[in-house]
């Protein structure tokens, strides 16, 4: 909303710089966004054409006689310019610059300081400017012509020049989308008063009510339509100062007729439509819903098929306008009106909204009915511009109003505003007097209550206030509406700061967040860093990963900003191979990334499930290249590039660390990992993830043709489900020593290590085993393979005899025979 | 044989110690224990001497022997020490090590910035008591807008570009969204129990919005709730100053000023004075403050007092408890503390931008 000073002063007196006004507002919730200035023209003044000849060596060159009022010699002034513009004319109030003005210079696209000078030979005294010139806008085809009253030799800055306040609204702020609404605030800010526009003309003829019939036929669309009928009235360009405001508060001029209907609107806020009467069948008017498939052919051109959730304006036929949105062409003002309809109607907000956007029309009246306009407003702004047609447009209105208004309230609105409310909001006891002082100042009419707020001890801190609401503001209905009214009017910084004093509730810890943490922080701690993707994906993307069509395919956004974002991810791995795909490109790692989000899984007919996953991939040299170590060795495993162990590894350290004993490994398969390269870890049966190798094609598909890229993706609901019951357990620190013996195993090569590792430590008095050395070739039998291993035998209670430990190794060589097929390797 | 008298023990000691001082290695010095001390060194050879004198001869010149043999053993000894300690000290200098280059790091890894910021703003508030509680980031219309008094055809919808689920129900409404902030979970912690409540909620959001340096449509959000009996828009200043002081120092100052929520009543927005100009807003600063475009202040969150109807909603007595809600950008507060210049730098994980944090 743009609020030129020049039109606000007409209403309440301004006596605040620009930017002190401003920030008062902002501070009351009535956000000024900017402060654009106009004027400051140097120079330039007020003029008069008194001459125009034709130049003497160009054709659409003239010279033209210019004034602006006496000479310092007490006689009159007169200079001579060139002028280029076609619609310069004898007799013009013009803009006219002087010699060392700074004007914007078309050809150069820059502000230049004007100096004389010489035209095909004549000599120019100084300009006669376009809008471009004194940057007042774009046009640079003809010259400014203002209005004939305007002051001869006033600096052009006193007459032009305006500030106007661009105001950034919320929803709720409807009454400051007028004038008269501002000019409330403003006088509420300031300590000033309203004064309302002039609203009377003369009436003449048969009452309106006998020149038309009319009847709204859905009241819950329309609660109140008023009207008049204006005759006689010629259609033409609106005065100069009409145009002006318009134009300086952001809007086209259009005709004088329609140009008031906008200017009553901006000042009420009402929107108001003029029709051609004779246009209107039978002068009749029906505010009804279209009937199925009814046509009309609205002001911008648009041929729109109705449906009865759009509400009409019609005559005893067909369609004239679309009620509170926008007029119908087969109605509309032109040249050869004689009669004016005049409508001040209020429309249903939420059936208002719904057809304007169903219609993809945001106009100036949805922008003000969709917010819930108040009724008493109508004929307010009826009169008014009934006024002003009569002001600019000449004719007679018919004597009286149309007002039909099938339901109204007994009594306008008040609201209770009790001191007990006020203290129990903000903390602090505002006095009556204060309050009422504060509502007063907004234009609130109050009156104490003799209703007792009941735990107040009475005097100024108790009882309450009957407060009617003003017509311009729609936005107080409840008491605690009333409560932020007085508290922005006294000052937020009047309210005491006081830290809580309640009880601290008690909010059972959520132990799935804080073992997300915990994942996150050990992840980093093991390496790794945190990436977060967005959720929302291409089908494109999510397919180079995982296959995702099937029988459950991915959530899909109905109104997606783009194709790229268009579905909700069910895995976190596209995401997180096109994150490394990126950064490959800034170099060659190491990389160890993870995400620790959501995926979408959907459920028929309800939210999606919300799956907390952690997925990771590392790719590149275990360690970065540097001095110690061109190659990238160096760190744990050596050099080279990373791969199903490094994942394996931090799934094994992250599971301990969490304190998840007892995963069990087994083969896996995983569509983003290469078969035989992947591992699914299980934990009493349910499933906690998956390790791999990302496969080939996956790669392929991502870019990552620069060595294997290794993974894993966990369930935190699974690990939460293996977490132990019970925090950690001590475990008190042997007193015996261990007996270590090494043995050289020979099994068949499908046997996995993990089972044979698993027999191992199953058997009695072994404490731990350590795998140390896998081999096959040479030597071996085919399909046999040796595993070495470090195993530690131990008891709490002694320590063993060498008899013992060989008695018990025996006995696990023989189990392995029986159970693996091993055979110690000789 | 030589006969040991003073004068020769003497000569001999003093040539010995003078041989002793110019020798520099440790295979001289030996040479030279062998010459001396040895079983057959010149001064053995004499202390062997001593036999051959009467006893009361014997006597003073063998304690001069004695002690001519001490002196060259502890000259010995010390000239040992010093070309050892030359050697140490040839071998230090040889052996030094170029400072300047880069040592080993161990594998490094961090948390994404927003996780880190996050995490602070949720310490800082549950250091007053609030507990962390998430939602789902996929939502009903119902939890998101009407619950929070924001009815179907609302034009304060208009202030969240919604992105809605392609799912239509059996009434032919498109009820499902992604949560435009974490308000929703007001509604559900309030339905799940009785007041007190008091909790903080993060997480992901979502909105149909253009990107520039200062959008994202998929961004953070921290919604915190308390309610009970007795709370006050004099509490939410006390809550929301103390959490400005713990995140951006303890001399900050707030300002509260008007604004709209449906959610709330009064509705306010805070803003905390500048910490890149003190509040100076450009008076004494060349080029102004970029950090507060040279008002002195920065906008960091909404608030306000619940609004009754989203008690009432969910069963609180609106006569009886009072609460506020606040909500705020955890982006914008990273960007604020750290001088990021575009959102966008958050989601695209470059890690040139992620291993800054
Ligand atoms: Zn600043």
């Amino acid at each position: 909303m743009k609020v030129p000073l020049s039109w606000l002063r007409q209403y309440v007196d301004v006596n605040l710089p620009a930017a002190e006004l401003a920030h008062r507002l902002t501070m009351a919730g009535v956000e000024v966004g900017e402060v654009q200035e106009t004027g400051g023209w140097d120079e330039v003044y007020v003029g008069s054409v008194t001459a125009v000849r034709p130049h003497p060596n160009a054709d659409r060159l003239r010279l033209c006689t210019v004034t602006t009022g006496s000479a310092s010699d007490g006689g009159v002034e007169e200079l001579e310019v060139v002028c280029g513009a076609p619609n310069v004319a004898a007799g013009q109030k013009i803009c006219f610059a002087r010699v060392g003005a700074h004007l914007y210079n078309a050809h150069s696209g820059r502000y230049e300081t004007l100096a004389a000078a010489r035209i095909r030979g004549v000599e120019s005294q100084g300009m006669i400017c376009s809008e471009l010139e004194l940057g007042l806008g774009d046009d640079h085809s003809g010259i400014i012509v203002l209005p004939d009253d305007a002051p001869l030799g006033e600096p052009l800055s006193d007459y032009l020049g305006d500030t106007i306040l661009d105001l950034e609204l919320t929803p709720n702020r409807l009454d400051c989308l007028s004038m008269l609404g501002v000019a409330h605030e403003v006088a509420a800010l300031t300590g000033g008063a309203v004064t309302e526009p002039e609203a009377g003309y003369e009436e003449a003829g048969p009452p309106a009510a006998q020149r038309v019939s009319i009847a709204i036929a859905d009241p819950d669309l329309c609660r109140r339509y008023t009207a008049t009928v204006i005759d006689g009235v010629s259609i033409g360009p609106s005065p100069q100062w009409l145009q002006d405001r318009l134009i300086r508060a952001g809007l086209r001029p259009i005709s004088n007729v329609v140009d008031v209907t906008n200017f009553v609107m901006l000042e009420y806020n009402q929107p108001l439509h003029a029709f051609d009467f004779h246009a209107v069948k039978d002068a009749t008017v029906i505010v009804r819903r279209a009937r199925p498939g009814e046509k009309l052919t609205t002001l911008d051109g648009v041929e729109r098929v109705l449906n009865p959730e759009n509400l009409v304006i019609a005559d005893s036929n067909d369609p004239i306008g679309l009620g509170g949105v926008i007029g119908g062409a087969n109605s509309e003002i032109g040249p050869q009106t004689g009669t004016v309809l005049l409508e001040s109607a209020n429309f249903a907000a939420a059936n208002n909204r719904e057809t304007a956007q169903a219609m993809g029309l945001r106009t100036e009246a949805t922008l003000r009915f969709e917010k819930g306009l108040r009724p008493e407003l109508a004929p307010m702004a009826l009169r008014r511009a009934t006024a002003l047609i009569q002001q600019v447009a000449g004719g007679t209105a018919a004597p009286g109003i149309i007002d039909v208004y099938p339901e109204p309230p007994d009594s306008p609105p008040t609201v209770t505003l009790t001191m007990r409310r006020l203290r129990q909001s903000l903390g602090m006891d505002v006095g009556i007097t204060q309050a009422q002082a504060a509502l007063d100042s907004l234009g609130f009419h109050c009156a104490q209550s003799s209703r007792d707020d009941g735990d107040s001890g009475g005097g100024d801190a108790g009882g309450a206030l009957e407060v009617a609401i003003p017509w311009w503001r729609n936005d107080v209905n409840i008491e605690d509406d009333l409560v932020e009214e007085v508290v922005r009017v006294i000052g937020y910084d009047a309210v005491p700061t006081v830290m809580l004093s309640t009880p601290i509730p008690f909010h059972s810890p959520s132990p799935a967040i804080a073992l997300r943490e915990a994942v996150k922080d050990l992840l980093a701690a093991g390496g790794m860093q945190e990436v977060i993707n967005y959720p929302l994906a291409s089908m494109e993307l999510l397919e180079r990963a995982v296959p995702v069509g099937g029988e459950t395919p991915p959530m899909r956004i109905a109104n997606p900003m783009s194709a790229t974002h268009e579905y909700l991810r069910p895995t976190l791995q596209a995401g997180l191979l096109a994150t490394l795909a990126a950064n490959q490109s800034h170099g060659p790692g190491p990389f160890r990334l993870f995400e620790a989000g959501r995926v979408f899984l959907p459920r028929s007919g309800d939210l999606p499930e919300e799956v907390e996953t952690v997925a990771a991939l590392l790719a590149g040299r275990r360690s970065e290249t540097s001095w110690h170590n061109p190659m990238g060795g160096g760190a744990a495993g050596g050099g080279g590039a990373m791969d199903f162990f490094d994942a394996k590894g931090m799934v094994e350290w992250l599971l301990e660390r969490v304190g998840i004993g007892g995963a069990v490994w087994e083969p896996g398969e995983h569509s983003v990992y290469q078969p035989g390269r992947c591992a699914v870890v299980r934990h009493s049966g349910g499933e906690l993830g998956f390790v791999g190798e990302v496969h080939p094609s996956v790669r392929e598909r991502f870019g990552l043709d620069s060595g294997p890229v290794a993974g894993f993706e966990l369930r935190l609901a699974a690990l939460l489900e293996a977490l132990p019951e019970s925090e950690r357990h001590f475990v008190s620190l042997p007193r015996f020593p261990a007996a270590t013996r090494d043995l050289a195993l020979i099994v068949p090569a499908d046997i996995p290590a993990g089972r044979v590792t698993g027999l191992i430590l199953r058997h009695r008095l072994v404490q731990r085993a350590e795998l140390f050395d896998i081999y096959s070739g040479e030597n071996l039998a085919p399909g046999t393979k040796s595993l070495a291993f470090h195993v530690h035998f131990q008891a709490a209670d002694r320590t063993l005899t060498n008899e013992e430990v060989s008695r018990s190794l025996d006995g696990l060589l023989r189990t392995l025979e029986r159970e693996a097929g091993a055979a110690l390797r000789s | 044989m030589v006969q040991p008298t003073q004068q020769n023990i003497e000569d001999l000691a003093g040539a010995a110690l003078a041989e002793l001082s110019a020798l520099d290695s440790l295979e001289s010095l030996e040479q030279w224990r062998i010459a001396y001390l040895g079983r057959r060194g010149s001064l053995t050879v004499v202390l062997r001497g001593l036999a051959g004198l009467d006893i009361e001869e014997r006597r003073r010149i063998g304690a001069l022997a004695n002690q001519a043999k001490q002196s060259l053993e502890s000259g010995l000894e010390a000239r040992t020490r010093e070309i050892n300690e030359a050697a140490l000290l040839r071998a230090a200098q040889e052996d030094r090590l170029d400072v300047t280059l880069p040592g080993r790091y161990p594998a490094e890894g961090r948390l994404h910035p927003t996780t880190q910021i996050v995490r602070e703003i949720c310490a800082a508030f549950a250091g007053m008591g609030f507990s962390v509680v998430e939602g789902p980031e996929v939502e009903w219309d119902h939890y998101n807008f009407e619950m929070l008094n924001i009815p179907k055809g609302h034009p304060a919808r208009d202030m969240w570009n919604t992105l809605w689920v392609d799912y239509t129900n059996e009434a032919g409404e498109q009820p499902m969204l992604l949560r435009t902030h974490t308000s929703p979970m007001q509604a559900r912690v309030m339905e799940s129990r009785r007041p007190p409540v008091r909790v903080i909620v993060p997480g992901k959001c979502y909105r149909y919005e253009a990107t520039d340096a200062t959008h994202e449509w998929h961004f953070y959000q921290v919604e915190g709730l308390a309610v009970d009996e007795g709370i006050t828009f004099a509490n939410l200043k006390g809550t929301l100053y103390e959490f400005a002081r713990r995140l951006f120092g303890e001399e900050r100052r707030v300002r509260f000023r008007c604004d709209y929520f449906p959610f709330v009543e009064p509705g306010v927005d805070m803003s905390i004075d500048c910490f890149a100009c003190q509040g100076a807003s450009g008076q004494a600063q060349d080029g102004g403050c970029r950090i507060c475009r040279d008002s002195g202040w920065i906008e960091i969150m909404g608030a306000g007092m619940v609004h009754p109807r989203v008690l009432s909603g969910v069963g609180y007595d609106p006569d009886k408890y009072t609460g506020f809600a606040f909500g705020l950008g955890p982006e914008r507060i990273a960007m604020l503390k750290y001088g990021i210049d575009d959102i966008r730098h958050f989601y695209a994980n470059d890690l040139r931008f992620l291993r800054q944090f």
